[in-house]
């Protein structure tokens, strides 16, 4: 029984840490979101991080990878949530991950190393005008012509979206003829919707594809809008050898929550850690803040909050990356209890901290921007409690 | 991770089901007749004690074993491993590290047999969370301790035939008058002008019979008294029945206290709690709908079951810790937040589950399940209370984890 780390995994954990606090720590990161050529992916930090093989750490060797487990990517996250790392590497891993997954054999071969290696950025395109993870929120649409598929359809709130150069995108495939999906523009689909969805590769460079950004209120999680106007894809740009279903984009959805959820652990910990050191610091009344009840309680209830998102975030990875079955469960659990405790803790954090905590310039406001950003990410805590009590049986 | 057994703590896991299957009866748990073979069967396969050494008749149990054998009877609601629940839980602990060989040979074979009850005389009616302000007096006169004072909250006081007593023999500041002075500064965070206080406390070992003991049940407010107070009233204890040296009745009895468990097999009432309020969810039909359909119930209901979990995986990674060898401190507080806020938190989604049927005690109908909802939701103080207020357990964490200051 071991419900926590390896010595190997500690120590890179403890590396990852070292690395970014010497290259990157807040003042750094804040620096490269505020340079009017970040528009989504700084290129000096994801030549580092490339150069470290986080993208690949754990994609199979087959691939270009390093082939370890899930898990051992949690103590990598958890310092990239503490330091707010602004890199598109979740969405890398995420589209790489999916790839690996439900990719036929030569789809692994031409597309996984390129992620593996850095040379390519991933990201997955979910949500669109009506905001839904739901098999209704698939209104993109994918229409066989020959021997290209061709798409239309807006996808929103696209992380990472302005540097990547790869999509992963659920689509409806419509009937060629008719052009349109059998139950389209009808809000109770059957299961027949649920099989309609597939997911496609796309390149950034197709014809017809545009990509515009989104002001967000985190600099350091940029997303976007990406436009497809009939964009002709290949056949063998359809991920796996038929469409997946939802199944597959929930798997996705899935993993996603997982590895936000993992980073948001370290970022929770960075939050509480700096409002701790104010109470210390901050005298009034004669006494450190962190001397009165007022102040101590609410930074307990943070840390319980924390240790125990912390103990769900971890098993969420392990129980996805080992087919448990009751992966969804996990990953429902931890993520509306952290998006719940993220969000608490960001006003707890700038509260405690008083008028300074307002300010530009400390820096608990910036964890306060990314739980906003961690919140709907995913499925935000009424999605997944509700999906939570729908597996749970009520 | 790994979450496997392994192939000998699977081994001992297929033992204690290979037990349950045969000795567990559904239903009869009620019955003594059963329950008095029970306690023999458990006792005879040293699963009682399991955790104390074999020498003065424990079990001997790894860490892993133990968390095997709680996890595996509380899964299968089994009646508890032992009768004695205070003299197992707090009393034995403190007699096995301090006691004289005089003592282990008394009482040990007693509380492992379940021969009678214990009680624990610590709080008093000015001394809740902070204990060691405690006032009860004790004055030595040729071989006897003179006690006299109140003790209250005394659970089982009026069914106890023993009672682990802590008393005051020296006032704050005047130090013991043999033994270790600064005994009590080893409390882990204790500052040094609270060192005085902790080492005036002595802890005696009480015959509940002897003359001068007074015990008055208290009615909670469920109407039942489970719990008292004790008068003292000169009441002559000998010296012998001293636990360790006078001035370290502080240290005795808070390593009885600090002897953490990762608590995973609470989890497993707590899962049946909510099982119980999902069904009430499914069952209770009002505006035309069932409940288990309103969103705010879906939500708390999905909410209470995130913590729950949260509370088993805490309890594993706390577990992961001891199995490095690395002792529990004051994490352990995590598990007795969410434990409180959802023993009160259980009960109010019952309640509101029912509405104005909840609010009913009778046996017919309209209340539901013979009133049973409305003791459940009343039921809370004893766990949210009884082991540590909630506030003291926020002052735990903010101080010894965050490394707040004291108040």
């Amino acid at each position: 029984m071991n419900f926590g780390f390896t010595d190997d995994q500690r120590f890179l954990g403890e590396e990852v840490h070292k690395f970014l606090e010497s290259s990157y720590p807040l003042r750094t990161v804040r620096e490269v979101v505020d340079s009017p050529t970040f528009g989504g992916s700084d290129a000096t930090l994801w030549n580092r991080i490339v150069s470290l093989g986080w993208p690949g750490l754990c994609l199979s060797e087959a691939h270009g990878g390093a082939g370890l487990d899930l898990e051992t990517l949690i103590v990598v996250l958890e310092e990239t949530g503490r330091t707010l790392l602004p890199s598109p590497l979740i969405s890398t891993i995420l589209a790489a991950r999916a790839i690996e997954r439900f990719g036929t054999s030569s789809q692994r071969q031409s597309w996984l190393p390129g992620l593996a290696d850095g040379s390519r950025i991933g990201t997955f395109a979910m949500l669109e005008a009506g905001d839904s993870l739901s098999p209704a929120g698939v209104g993109t649409t994918g229409r066989v012509e020959g021997n290209a598929i061709v798409l239309s359809g807006e996808k929103r709130f696209v992380p990472d979206a302005v540097g990547a150069g790869l999509f992963v995108i659920p689509v409806r495939m419509v009937d060629e003829r008719a052009g349109r999906s059998a139950s389209a523009g009808n809000g109770d689909r059957g299961d027949s919707s649920l099989d309609e969805i597939a997911l496609v590769f796309v390149d950034r460079e197709a014809p017809g594809v545009s990509v515009s950004p989104l002001a967000g209120m985190d600099l350091t999680k940029p997303m976007g809008t990406v436009t497809l106007s009939d964009v002709r894809i290949p056949l063998d740009h359809l991920l796996g050898e038929t469409r997946l279903g939802w199944s597959a984009v929930e798997w996705i959805l899935d993993l996603g929550a997982a590895l936000v959820t993992a980073e948001a652990v370290g970022s929770v910990e960075a939050a509480l850690e700096l409002t701790t050191r104010f109470a210390k610091d901050r005298i009034q009344f004669g006494h450190p803040i962190g001397h009165f009840q007022g102040v101590k309680h609410p930074l307990a209830e943070i840390y319980v909050d924390l240790e125990s998102f912390r103990s769900l975030a971890y098993y969420a990875i392990w129980a996805i990356d080992h087919d448990a079955p009751d992966a969804k469960l996990a990953v429902s659990r931890a993520k509306a209890y952290a998006s719940d405790a993220f969000a608490q803790a960001g006003i707890l954090g700038v509260q405690l901290h008083g008028g300074v905590g307002y300010t530009w310039e400390y820096d608990i406001q910036l964890y306060l921007k990314r739980s906003k950003w961690f919140r709907p990410i995913f499925g935000d805590a009424d999605y997944h409690y509700e999906r939570a009590a729908r597996l749970g049986g009520l | 991770m790994d979450f496997e057994l392994t192939e000998s703590e699977r081994a001992f896991r297929d033992e204690v089901r290979a037990f349950l299957d045969e000795n567990l009866r559904e239903g009869a748990a009620e019955s003594p007749a059963f329950l008095a073979e029970w306690t023999k069967k458990v006792r005879a396969k040293r699963w009682v004690g399991f955790s104390w050494p074999r020498e003065v008749g424990g079990g001997g149990g790894s860490i892993m074993e133990q968390v095997i054998l709680k996890d595996e009877m509380a899964k299968r609601k089994a009646p508890p491993l032992g009768t004695c629940m205070m003299g197992l839980a707090w009393v034995g602990p403190s007699i096995i590290q301090y006691g004289t060989e005089a003592q282990k040979q008394k009482y040990i074979p007693d509380i492992l047999d379940g021969k009678y009850q214990w009680c624990t005389g610590y709080s008093e009616p000015d001394s809740g969370s902070d204990l060691a302000s405690l006032k009860c007096r004790a004055v030595r006169e040729g071989d006897d301790y003179v006690v006299t004072g109140q003790k209250i909250w005394t659970s089982l006081a009026m069914w106890a035939k023993k009672m682990i007593l802590l008393v005051r023999t020296a006032r704050a500041g005047e130090g013991a008058e043999s033994g270790s002075p600064s005994g009590g500064a080893a409390t882990d965070g204790a500052k040094r002008g609270a060192a005085s206080k902790h080492s005036g406390i002595t802890c005696l070992l009480v015959d509940m019979e002897t003359p001068g003991i007074t015990v008055r049940p208290i009615r909670n407010m469920t109407g039942s008294a489970h719990f008292a107070e004790v008068f003292f009233d000169g009441v002559r204890i000998p010296v012998e029945n001293r636990l360790g040296d006078e001035g370290q009745g502080w240290q005795v009895t808070i390593s009885a206290l600090a002897s953490e468990r990762s608590s995973i097999a609470e989890v497993h009432g707590l899962v049946r709690k909510i099982d119980e309020v999902k069904a009430l969810a499914r069952e209770t039909v009002r505006g035309g709908r069932r409940m288990s359909e309103d969103p705010g119930i879906r939500r708390r209901i999905a909410q209470a079951e995130a913590k729950i979990e949260a509370m088993r995986l805490n309890g594993m990674r706390f577990l992961t810790k001891q199995l490095r060898g690395e002792p529990l401190g004051a994490e352990t507080s995590i598990n007795k937040l969410h434990r409180a806020a959802l023993e009160i938190g259980l009960g109010e989604l019952a309640l509101e589950i029912l509405g104005s049927a909840g609010t009913l005690t009778g046996s017919e109908a309209p209340a539901v399940d013979e009133g049973r909802w409305a003791r459940f939701a009343l039921g809370w103080p004893d766990v949210v209370i009884g082991g540590g207020t909630p506030n003291i357990q926020k002052n735990i964490i903010a101080e010894r984890i965050l490394g707040l200051p004291k108040d």
